[in-house]
Order: C-alpha cells, then sequence, then structure tokens
C-alpha cells in the first residue's frame, strides 16, 4: 500500500527522529575533530589557536600511548574469551531442568544490574584487598602469602571484575540460543553416534555460533570504553590505562582538551578498525 | 538382521504407565507400521526401541543379545524424524556422511557410500546445498540417506510424512516402499494414519492406549479385525456401525458394516433413508444416508455415475457375510 504519497508522508514523519539522532551524534564527533586541532588549555590561557596535526603527533609518540593500546586489548580480549566460554558452559547448566530454575536464572544475571562503579568496588575492597579481603583471608587459611591484586595482578584482576559484570549478558543471550536448538537433532546426532562432546561440537556449538556472534561484536562496544572499573579501582596506575582511560587523564588531569580531543580520534580509529575485522571475521554468521 | 523382540515392557512417565507390559515379535526383514490415534504411544514405543528413552522394566532384544540397556548408537538402529532434524549449518553431503564420520570411517568409504546413497535418492545435483535450500521432499529424502548410509539393522521412521503435502506424501509413500524391497531391511513405521499403515506395511500394529489391539497384515485387521476399535480404525472410509434391534437380529450387541459393503438402491432394500451429503471422488461416490429413527448417518459408498441427491430417499442393502458382529465388550464375535 505504499503509494507515493504515504512514502513521503513517512518520510516526513520520520525526520525528525531522523535529524534528532544525526545531530546527537554529528555535534559531539565535530567538536572533537575541532578542538583535536586547537591548543586549549582551560587553565593555562584558553584557546591557544591552531596548531594543525600537533596533537595527533603527541597523542601517539607519547610514551604512555601504545602501553595504553596494549592495555585496551588485553582487556577485551581477556573479558571475550572469559565471558564466551563461562557463558556457553552456564547456559549448558542452566539448560538443564532442575529445582529452583527461575530463582537461578535471576541470581545469575543479577551482576548485570550492579552498577560498574559499585561492583568494581565491592570487589576491590571486599575480595582483594590484601588485608581484609576474601580472597586474603582464603589465602591465609591456606598458609599463603595474600596477593597484592590490585599492584600485582592489576590487569587479571580488572578482566576479573569485568567479566564478572558481562558474564550474565554472555549466558543470557547464550541460553535464549540453546534453548531455540531443535531436541530431535539432539537425539537424531545421538543416534548416529555422536557422544556427548561431538555433540556439543557438530551440533550445539554451531547452533549457538550466531548468538556467540552477537555477543562478542555488542561485548567489544562496550568493553572498549570500560572506564569506572579502571577509575575506582587502579586509577590507571600498574599498566591497567587503556586508551580511554589515557583520553581522561590528557582531558582531566593534564587539562589538555586539544590532546585529548586527538585521542578520541584515535579512539574512534581503533573502534572502528576492530570492528571491520571482528564483522570480516565473524559476521560471515550473520548471513543466511 | 534386523529381529526385535520386546518382551513385557512398560514405560511409565512419574506416575503414569504409558505403555502397560507389552510383548511383540518383529521378524527380519519386516515392515511394520504402528498404527493409532494421536497420544497412544506409538511413538513413545519407538523411541524405547530407538533407545532415546529408557524403559521402566522389560527386555528388549535386537538380533538375539540383550539390547535393553544400550546406548542408541550402539543398537545400529537408524532413525528418520518427523521434523527431518538435518544439521542446518551443514551441507547436505556432509549431512548424510554424519553417522560415518562419527564411526570414525575411511574419508574414500565415506564418499563411497554418500555417493551411492544420494544416486538412490536423487540426491546426487544437491549434496553441497544446505537442508535450508531445499524443499520438503528433498529434505525428507537427505533423512533417509543419512540413515541408510550407515547400513543399519532396521530403520525407524516417526511419522516421517506429516510434513509433506498430499502429492509428495503419495509420492514418497511409494518411494519408502520401494526402498524396503530393495534394501530388505526390517522398517518400524509410525503414523496415524491408516492409509499410509495399509499401503505400506507386512504388518500392522494397532495400538491404543499404549496397548497393542491387533497385530497383522494391512487384509487380516480389514477382515477379521478383533475388536470394534480396530474395525473402526482400519479402513477407510470408517466402518458403520449398529446397535440395538438390528444388532440383535444378529446375536450381537453391535453390528459393523464397511460402506464398500452395502448396495445402493433408489426402489428396494433391506434398509430406508435419506440422502445427506455425498462426497463425490470421481471413481466412487460416498453417500451419508440417514436410516429411518437413527440418529448417525450410515456411510455407504456407491458408483460414481449414480444420480442420487441430497433428500433423495434411498434403500440400502448390507451384504450379509460381509457383517462384523461385536459383543457386548466390543470383542468380535467369530
Amino acid at each position: 500500500m505504499a503509494t507515493q504519497h504515504s512514502r513521503s508522508a513517512a518520510r516526513l514523519m520520520m525526520a525528525p527522529a531522523v535529524i534528532l539522532l544525526l545531530g546527537w551524534m554529528l555535534v559531539p564527533l565535530t567538536m572533537t575533530l575541532y578542538f583535536s586541532f586547537k591548543k586549549y588549555l582551560p587553565l593555562r590561557g584558553g584557546d591557544l589557536g591552531w596548531v594543525g596535526f600537533d596533537n595527533y603527533v603527541r597523542f601517539v609518540t607519547s610514551s604512555a600511548f601504545w602501553p595504553s593500546i596494549y592495555a585496551t586489548l588485553i582487556i577485551v580480549g581477556g573479558v571475550l574469551v572469559i565471558t564466551v566460554t563461562l557463558g556457553v558452559l552456564l547456559a549448558l547448566l542452566l539448560d538443564r531442568p532442575m529445582w529452583g530454575q527461575g530463582i537461578v536464572r535471576i541470581l545469575v544475571i543479577a551482576p548485570f544490574f550492579v552498577m560498574p562503579t559499585v561492583s568494581a568496588l565491592v570487589w576491590k575492597n571486599m575480595f582483594m584487598d590484601p588485608i581484609n579481603g576474601l580472597f586474603a583471608h582464603l589465602w591465609k587459611f591456606f598458609g599463603a602469602e595474600p596477593v597484592q591484586w590490585m599492584s600485582q595482578a592489576s590487569l587479571p584482576s580488572i578482566i576479573m571484575i569485568v567479566s564478572w559484570q558481562w558474564l550474565p549478558f554472555a549466558t543470557l543471550i547464550l541460553l535464549t540460543a540453546i534453548q531455540s536448538l531443535d531436541g530431535e537433532q539432539l537425539e537424531a546426532s545421538e543416534m548416529d553416534g555422536a557422544p556427548p562432546l561431538k555433540r556439543f561440537w557438530f551440533i550445539i556449538l554451531p547452533h549457538m555460533s550466531r548468538a556467540i556472534t552477537v555477543v562478542i561484536l555488542i561485548q567489544t562496544i562496550f568493553l572498549l570504553a570500560v572506564f569506572a572499573e579502571i577509575f575506582v579501582t587502579t586509577g590507571g596506575a600498574f599498566g591497567t590505562k587503556t586508551l580511554s582511560y589515557l583520553i581522561f587523564q590528557r582531558v582531566l588531569e593534564s587539562q589538555n582538551i586539544g590532546l585529548g580531543s586527538a585521542g578520541g580520534v584515535y579512539a574512534i580509529i581503533l573502534a572502528n578498525i576492530i570492528a571491520i575485522f571482528l564483522m570480516r571475521i565473524v559476521g560471515k554468521n550473520l548471513d543466511n | 538382521m534386523g529381529q526385535i523382540s520386546l518382551k513385557q515392557i512398560t514405560k511409565s512417565f512419574g506416575d503414569v504407565q504409558v505403555i502397560p507390559p507389552l510383548d511383540l515379535e518383529i521378524k527380519d526383514g519386516e515392515f511394520v507400521v504402528f498404527v493409532g490415534p494421536s497420544g497412544c504411544g506409538k511413538s513413545t514405543l519407538l523411541r524405547l526401541i530407538a533407545g532415546l528413552e529408557d524403559v521402566t522394566s522389560g527386555v528388549i532384544d535386537i538380533d538375539g543379545a540383550d539390547a535393553t540397556a544400550l546406548p542408541p548408537a550402539k543398537r545400529r538402529l537408524a532413525m528418520v524424524f518427523q521434523s527431518y532434524a538435518l544439521y542446518p549449518h551443514m551441507s547436505v553431503r556432509k549431512n548424510i556422511a554424519f553417522p560415518l564420520r562419527m564411526a570414525k570411517m575411511d574419508k574414500a568409504e565415506q564418499d563411497r557410500r554418500v555417493t551411492a546413497a544420494a544416486s538412490v535418492l536423487n540426491l546426487t545435483d544437491y549434496l553441497d546445498r544446505r537442508p535450508g535450500q531445499l524443499s520438503g521432499g528433498q529434505r525428507q529424502r537427505v533423512a533417509i540417506g543419512r540413515a541408510i548410509v550407515r547400513e543399519p539393522a532396521a530403520f525407524l521412521f516417526d511419522e516421517p510424512l506429516s510434513n509433506l503435502d498430499a502429492a509428495l506424501r503419495v509420492n514418497m509413500r511409494l518411494e519408502i516402499s520401494e526402498l524396503h524391497q530393495n534394501l530388505k531391511t526390517t522398517m518400524i513405521y509410525v503414523t496415524h494414519d491408516q492409509v499410509e499403515a495399509m499401503t505400506m506395511a507386512d504388518k500392522i500394529v494397532v495400538l491404543q492406549s499404549g496397548v497393542i489391539e491387533q497385530v497383522g497384515s494391512p487384509l487380516e485387521l480389514y477382515h477379521t479385525p478383533r475388536n470394534k476399535f480396530v474395525a473402526g480404525f482400519i479402513g477407510s472410509p470408517k466402518m458403520n456401525f449398529m446397535t440395538g434391534a438390528e444388532a440383535a437380529k444378529h446375536d450381537a450387541a453391535t453390528i459393523g458394516i464397511r460402506p464398500e459393503h452395502i448396495t445402493t438402491s433408489t426402489t428396494d432394500g433391506l434398509w430406508k433413508g435419506v440422502v445427506g451429503v455425498s462426497e463425490h471422488l470421481g471413481s466412487d461416490t460416498f453417500l451419508h444416508v440417514t436410516l429411518e429413527g437413527a440418529s448417525e448417518p450410515i456411510t455407504v459408498r456407491v458408483d460414481g455415475e449414480l444420480p442420487v441427491h441430497h433428500g433423495d430417499t434411498v434403500f440400502l442393502t448390507p451384504d450379509e457375510s460381509k457383517i462384523h458382529r461385536f459383543d457386548a465388550n466390543d470383542l468380535r464375535i467369530a
């Protein structure tokens, strides 16, 4: 029924939303680009004029740049590996009929509802504190020297905290994927002589591949911007300074808006490179 | 070899016994059809034989060896599911080769068997497609292909044709019968469609509420149904039943007469009635005739050309020798 008239009416009616969203995206992007070409130090003279690509060169040549890229990739990669692996296993477990299934499922989802700052603080103070933390008590119980989590194992600590937050998301999506698997396929493969591990490998895992792709894509987008967990735990020390944290430091701690904006542009480029790679590798699972 | 015998097997889900103690012998090479209304336990029985469900008690022997505790994969049975249960992410070739791959068979032998199965089932041109790109009938054939490459002791079919349209169903019915003629392997086929049962089976097992009502060849069941249930279930259209005075004349609680064993006349006959709906099939016409004083109409088969219409009065005469008599317990009186 899409006549010429109704189509143009539809365009007209969609316009406000499209314009709003476009503005929402374009204004900050343009401002970031604008500032990235300026020397702008709010507390030390304000706008000091155009500097061309100076900020871009300074940001990349700074000694903190490559370590920050490294930290970002390690955190994103580590969290993805942990959440997808444990997510698949948990989903398999939760798919089994059991007593109290509803409550268990809600408990599994619960971490997702805890705010990042809160959960990071809880982990830092309740579990990882080298004197009063539960881990410290556990280590002492077995006669071991408590680990100074935040300084000695800073990256693994943050990966652990962030994984804990994102595991429910992965589990939930993967659980729905498992539940949509046709039971007769599993029975058929059982009759075809596939033992449980092979049934998992040849039937269940391929069936879940699309859901795993979705989990990886969505999580990557959010994990590239992890900030609160680092801010309240290590404060960027001990090699946990990610790209987004570095940008924060340049803008707020060094009060250098131009330099931070240049970093922001790099972050956009990095996110896009990773997105293209991911689309190439896993995106074909989204076809058909 | 594919000889299967069930000895006193039962199956309960919780407190509900869906299959009371049941005995059944299936000979090597037989085409056995389990038929019955939905919920009669025929699929459960098949799944017990397949090993997908565990029997609550009793013994299942396959080729003389106790298979009761064997896992499905070890029973050397192949099953074709109602939904076909093809693996959607694998090509047709990989689907068919899957059981061979699981058995760690030599690659060349795998290829040889897949090619052979594909040519038997006319799938050669589709080997590299995914199941999603095939039609219902082709998917059905892939499922059968996956079953035959294993060269199993017996094939189990769980209502395999119920997802196909009518024309295709008739074709596949013939193809499966043909396959049975060629392979001479035991086949157990579950259906709720008595036409499939009659046309394909060497031996029909009629089930109701988990109980075997009768076992026999299609014609045995047609000519000498053991009770009223089997009589009503086998044959199309259904047998007509009469109680009361008509039945008493034959010393029975109920008498049954098939639509094809009644002669219809517009002038004279034993019973007089009014024609209701008539179903014209071309070769035959099925008339629904309401007899005087009866509430249920009687179905009769007449020649396709007989000129009768809704509301006409006709006379029916049953063939006395073809009347089935049943006692108060619905059992056949010989």
